[in-house]
């Protein structure tokens, strides 16, 4: 493996055009996050001025502390967002780690169609199903509690997992479970004592992207679903900063910024489960 | 007992807590939004049949501009994202210094709540003090603010600007894993022959990346008409509809005007558009997936 060095070579006009696209690239996808900081940090007498100035003069921190002030239920957003999303992603595991296991090693008369069905729920999003659903919410009698949100929720994010956790357990050595079986252990004991163990770094790379897409998603279900101000998630909370005349946008971006902190460390600790999991949902064997 | 059997029960048994939850919040659903498309439900306590009036309602009013207009904005939203995650990926599998940063660096929009993402790009795009407007004026090269949420044309491209941000994250990192598993001898049996870098490029990376472009813009394809959030909290639709896609004119129907019933033939609709696609989408990948076993 001498070649790789020498074919990843690169001349100094291909590495300037490789980091200008590079370059060009991320500033598409970071600008919002870097404006969306400067405006956290000017006063709000600046940010209503024009003509325009991107850098923040006499900038500081103060909305990061008035935004707890002006919005006192901030922290119990936040804290919302994570019990829903902590639920969800119990939930989801829950139905998600047998499913799997059964769709990675048992071939029955219809498992191909269901697996397909399963899948296909990705296609119908919440906002197609709302009415019913609204309905259903209803007539459980969990309009306006954190179940409204946590129900419908987990049915959107189970097709996914499956199919992650499906691949994973696939590469799990078939010998494994038949020398279980010929010692004598039940399928249960075998799932649990053997597949289970060893499919733990998957699980926990479904478990991680589940809550994260939990953490992202809530905006519909909550903002149909509920209408209690003590239940609400980070994303509709946000919309108390949106005051009768105008938006604090200082604040509202410093919010944003405390609320997706979180997110941000997740990501930075297990970016190389995530890497790991995407890839192996996404390119098949 | 015999063995064979007990190991299907046990299948079954493990299959069935996901499959009764999922046909209970979706299935059943499905069924109860066809159901509903034919009566007159809405917040009033009692509901009457009413035939196929709710399909004859939709059809006669602006609904074909809507479907089009979905369309043409689904479209390009799509387009624009395989184009620039293409290109995204192409860039991050260079081995330079720095790229394991790089790929980090571009899963914020995909991460983040996405409601904080459209609030800041709700900022960028304000007329009076936004960035991006702001900008503009700063090197000249428009006259007065752009409010690009209050103008129908800027307000379509800038929901769609906002929608490519959000999803280009997993199509770059798609496609980035799938440059990753194209063999690596192939480039260097071509290295050895002499072939350049961009020459390889063409005749490999391009071609063996078709399938997972194919398969990525399919499931794009199927997100991005479900959009709701994004234009919900940019423009919920406005202004004159100029952003009214199918999801947003079915929500305002079923959830805004409470008609329940006509929300749900609308509903049907869109699900028969999502049922072709996800056909389209099972035969495609099929059809990829015994191509390449061959």
């Amino acid at each position: 493996m001498s070649q790789p060095a020498l074919i990843n070579r690169y001349r100094w006009y291909e590495l300037i055009g490789i980091y200008a696209g590079i370059f060009v690239f991320l500033t598409f996808i970071l600008a919002p996050f870097v404006e969306g900081f400067l405006v956290s940090l000017k006063p709000l007498g600046l940010l209503f001025s024009s003509p325009y100035r991107f850098w923040p003069e006499n900038g500081s921190f103060a909305a990061y502390r008035s935004m707890w002030v002006s919005v006192p239920g901030f922290a119990r957003y936040i804290f919302n967002s994570f019990f829903i999303s902590t639920i969800v992603t119990v939930v989801v595991l829950s139905l998600v780690v047998p499913a799997a296991y059964a769709f990675a090693r048992f071939r029955f008369r219809g498992s191909g169609p269901l697996l397909a069905a399963f899948l296909a729920v990705n296609m119908f999003s919440g906002a197609v199903l709302l009415i019913p659903l609204f309905r259903l919410m209803r007539s459980f009698g969990v309009l306006n509690t954190y179940f409204a949100m946590i129900v419908p929720g987990v049915a959107f994010l189970i097709p996914s997992a499956i199919w992650l956790l499906r691949t994973y357990m696939m590469r799990i050595p078939r010998e494994l479970d038949e020398a279980a079986f010929v010692d004598g252990a039940s399928h249960f004991y075998t799932l649990r004592r053997v597949i289970l163990p060893i499919a733990m770094p998957g699980i926990t790379v479904v478990a991680i992207t589940t809550f994260i897409g939990s953490y992202a998603q809530q905006f519909i279900f909550a903002l149909t679903f509920n209408s209690k101000t003590e239940y609400m998630p980070l994303p509709i909370g946000l919309f108390a900063y949106f005051g009768r005349q105008e938006v604090i946008w200082n604040e509202l971006m410093a919010a944003s910024f405390v609320g997706i902190a979180p997110a941000v460390i997740l990501i930075f600790l297990m970016q190389r489960y995530l890497v790991a999991g995407l890839t192996a949902g996404a390119v098949k064997q | 007992m015999s063995v064979r059997r007990s190991t299907i029960i046990f299948a079954w048994i493990l299959l069935l807590p996901a499959l009764l939850y999922v046909s209970v919040i979706v299935a059943y659903p499905l069924v109860d939004t066809f159901i509903l498309s034919f009566t007159d439900a809405s917040l009033k306590k009692t509901t009457k049949w009413v035939g196929a009036v709710n399909y004859d309602k939709i059809f006669n009013s602006t609904f074909a501009e809507v479907i089009i207009r979905t369309f043409v904005w689904t479209f390009f939203s799509v387009s624009i994202k395989m184009i620039i995650g293409t290109f995204g990926a192409v860039m991050l599998n260079a081995a330079v210094p720095g790229r394991a940063l790089f790929r980090v660096l571009t899963m914020p929009p995909w991460i983040v709540p996405m409601a904080i993402g459209i609030f800041m790009w709700g900022w960028m795009y304000n007329g009076q003090f936004g960035m991006i407007s702001g900008m503009l004026q700063n090197w000249g090269l428009v006259d007065g603010p752009v409010a690009f949420l209050a103008h129908g044309s800027t307000a379509f491209w800038a929901t769609i600007i906002t929608d490519v941000w959000i999803g280009v994250p997993l199509v770059t990192l798609y496609l980035l894993a799938s440059i990753q598993a194209i063999p690596q001898d192939l480039y260097e049996a071509a290295w050895t022959d002499g072939a350049g870098r961009f020459y390889r490029f063409r005749r490999i990376t391009l071609p063996l990346l078709v399938p997972a472009m194919i398969t990525m813009s399919m499931l794009s394809l199927i997100a991005t008409f479900n959009s709701f959030d994004i234009i919900w909290i940019l423009t919920q639709g406005g202004p004159n509809g100029d952003t009214t896609t199918m999801i947003i004119d079915t929500y305002r129907t079923a959830i805004g005007s409470k008609k329940y019933g006509e929300g749900a033939a609308r509903a049907v609709v869109i699900c028969i558009f999502l049922s072709i696609f996800c056909l389209l989408y099972f035969r495609v990948t099929h059809r990829l997936a015994s191509g390449e076993s061959r």
